[in-house]
């Protein structure tokens, strides 16, 4: 994490009025849609879904050797690709083989955690975003800002700006005329494109369906549209049956932006049959692992395999709402990123990630599927620190004499007493807005950075004990 | 009750840097009529090295604790989230089989957080109190997500003569504080202290409450260097107001 580049975020005035509306808005929205008014039982789905998360982690081989079995029996084929370039090479050979110049995408997660447009672009082939937020941040050449709301942090003003230095139109501040400039182009786009690739929110192992939610139908444009159709999704996204979408569809369009469903709920299993209108050619659905089968060896941590990404705990993240999704060094931000990307990059990538919280656990109060994320950020912190080698030898001193003073109740006495003898006392009991130099230790001066200090008590409790029980 | 020995762990912020808060809740409980014991050694619940990653330098502290109050038969803590470390995450500290946690079993129902402790256990609704103006209640967060304290604390709020209790916006949002994150972050820690207050600020409230004072610590401290005309009280200073 750039400290500099989150400083500036946390200044920007217009920036953070943008993040704290679109938050706050998706927050309204989803207190709204799960209050027990309207869904009594909607902790009782969330009890549920862990579970059935849990299940599936626990039989994860089976579940996907099912989901295969099923794919295959419609038609379509399974393809597991260990890393993002297998990916990558998998879509390059098919579009090679098969004459496609150009392909569509409808929002994926999964595709940007690969980098799939760059390794694309690089071998010349070209992938436009069909979802509105996804295409303007392409055009802008910015990666998603919100799991689900990819351009959250974007005025219709600055959306103006993308579209007319980027698409040589008029300057168009009215989202709703913005649309139609984008629908214009992608319109054509659907119509040439070879290849459609969407993500998957959901695959069903007892039907072989790739689920995917959307308001937009550009992922049922992208999925039926083009000759031939690739998913990609983590092997994460098993659940065991159809039936389960009870459970899970009721949660993930509440959760993110309180609907009760999205507009569009696509149930995609295999290519077109004989008599159908609609569906492509061919159907493929890429099974990604990218690091997930290791952190599937990890009990104590598994579970944050269990997000739908739903980005509830984005909005409700105060950190989150503070320094932005592009502060995050992954492109899963807000507190699911801060527990997943240090397990996919190893905990001494980005050190700092797991302690930017306050552990508020406002996250875990809204995940749909009882992530605890505070307790994994807690022990990823521990990760950290045991792997920190001599980064962190200063502050490990500390706290070995901090422990050292708390288990000598004499000593943290004296200490006390010696620090508020010599502590500044500024006059009428006001607080410590500056200390001299001498005095102002890195951590206080960081306090007081922002801001004032509370002198020590002149009589620390215990004396005060002492004294009432002498009287 | 009246004549329960009750032990206090008054944590260390409140013993050196808000001893009044220790002092008030004594009052209010000796008030009730319980015997107050302050077991004298006593430091602190080791949470600052649990929460930065220091569990080896935590289980030391934590096992002080445990030796500490051994033998007291409820300990009741001023802050939320001092309590559910020793009722929550002392347990994440030592294996299923070590003798550590066959004591904190033995403390099972006995650690209460003060407003938890006034409801549940000595049913106190009106303890007397007399405050003047319109207050605001934060509730920390540890002690909201953790402990599920919500009501408690606005139930005996409400028993206070002349009290208004008027709720901001922002009540069950984060101050900031976080421990070693305020200084880890300062400045969005400090930025989230901010947006706290324009949230109290209002409800225009010039008294903020809260059940623990490393909050009031990060609140009070950013609003005395906006010199804003607010302060703000830990519960049982109000609740010891006559």
């Amino acid at each position: 994490m750039n400290k500099n580049e989150i400083v500036s975020t946390v200044s920007n005035a217009p920036l953070q009025l943008a993040i704290y509306t679109a938050t706050g808005r998706l927050i309204n929205k989803r207190k709204t849609a799960t209050d027990s008014s309207v869904l009594p039982q909607y902790q009782d789905l969330r009890t549920a879904a862990n579970a059935l998360k849990r299940h599936t982690m626990d039989h994860l081989d089976h579940y996907l050797e099912q989901f295969e079995a099923q794919v295959a029996a419609h038609g379509g084929k399974v393809i597991y690709c260990q890393t993002g370039e297998a990916v990558a090479d998998f879509v390059l050979k098919l579009a090679k083989e098969r004459g496609a110049g150009l392909l569509v995408k409808s929002k994926s997660m999964t595709t940007e955690e690969v980098d799939l447009n760059e390794r694309l672009e690089h071998h010349h082939l070209e992938a436009v975003e069909t979802d509105l937020g996804e295409y303007i941040l392409q055009l802008a050449h910015q990666r998603p800002y919100h799991i689900v709301a990819p351009a959250l942090h974007m005025t219709r003003y600055d959306v103006a700006d993308v579209f007319s230095k980027s698409l040589a139109v008029e300057r168009e501040t009215e989202p709703e005329k913005q649309t139609k400039i984008a629908r214009s182009v992608l319109r054509q786009k659907f119509l040439d494109a070879g290849i459609g690739i969407t993500g998957a929110n959901f695959l069903v192992a007892d039907s072989g369906a790739v689920v995917v939610v959307e308001n937009e139908g550009n992922a049922r444009l992208s999925s039926s549209a083009p000759r031939i159709h690739i998913a990609i999704a983590g092997i994460e996204k098993i659940i065991p049956r159809a039936a389960d979408l009870a459970v899970f569809l009721k949660l993930l369009g509440r959760s993110a932006t309180g609907q009760p469903l999205t507009v569009y709920t696509s149930f995609l299993s295999g290519p077109r049959r004989e008599g159908e209108v609609d569906g492509p050619d061919e159907f493929f659905v890429v099974l990604l692992d990218n690091g997930r089968t290791k952190l599937l060896a990890d009990a104590e941590k598994r579970e944050s395999l269990y997000c739908i990404r739903c980005g509830a705990c984005l909005n409700h993240c105060p950190v989150y709402r503070k320094i932005g999704g592009h502060n995050y060094p992954w492109v899963y931000s807000g507190p699911i990123g801060a527990i997943i990307t240090p397990q996919f990059h190893g905990v001494q990538n980005d050190p700092a990630l797991p302690f930017a919280s306050s552990l508020c656990g406002a996250c875990a109060e809204v995940c749909p599927v009882k992530i605890d994320i505070p307790k994994i950020l807690l022990a990823l912190r521990s990760e950290v620190i045991q792997t920190s080698g001599s980064k962190t030898r200063v502050e490990r001193l500390a706290f070995r004499g901090f422990a050292w003073v708390m288990v000598h109740p004499k000593i943290f006495a004296w200490l006390g007493a010696l620090g508020a003898r010599f502590s500044p006392r500024p006059a009428g009991g006001a607080w410590i807005r500056k200390l001299p130099r001498l005095l102002a230790a890195p951590p206080l001066a960081k306090w007081l950075s922002q801001r004032d200090l509370p002198p020590p008590a002149e009589k620390s409790f215990r004396q005060l004990w002492k004294e009432r029980k002498k009287s | 009750m009246a004549g329960t020995r009750v032990s206090i762990f008054v944590t260390c912020i409140v013993d050196q840097v808000f001893p009044q808060v220790g002092m008030a809740m004594t009052e209010v409980l000796e008030r009730l009529g319980y015997t107050v014991d302050f077991p004298e050694g006593q430091t602190c619940c080791g949470q600052p090295a649990f929460n930065s990653g220091y569990r080896e330098e935590a289980r030391t502290v934590a096992r002080h604790f445990l030796r500490v109050f051994a033998d007291s038969e409820y300990i009741i803590v001023p802050a939320g989230s001092c309590c559910a470390m020793v009722s929550h995450h002392f347990a994440d500290l030592f294996e299923e089989a070590s003798p550590e946690r066959r004591q904190l079993e033995a403390l099972d129902g006995r650690v209460f957080e003060f407003s938890r402790f006034l409801a549940e256990v000595a049913h106190a609704q009106d303890v007397g109190a007399q405050f003047e103006g319109v207050v605001t209640y934060h509730d920390s967060c540890h002690a909201l997500r953790e402990l599920h304290i919500h009501s408690a604390p606005r139930m005996l709020l409400s028993h206070v003569r002349g009290l208004t209790l008027r709720e901001m916006g922002a009540a069950q949002e984060c101050c900031g504080f976080g421990g070693t994150f305020s200084i880890k972050f300062p400045e969005v820690s400090g930025g989230m202290a901010r947006t706290k207050i324009d949230s109290i600020v209002e409800t225009g409230a010039k008294t903020v409450v809260s059940i623990d004072s490393s909050c009031l610590m990060q609140l009070q401290g950013a609003i005395s260097r906006a010199g804003l005309p607010i302060r703000t009280m830990h519960l049982a200073e109000v609740l010891a107001s006559r």
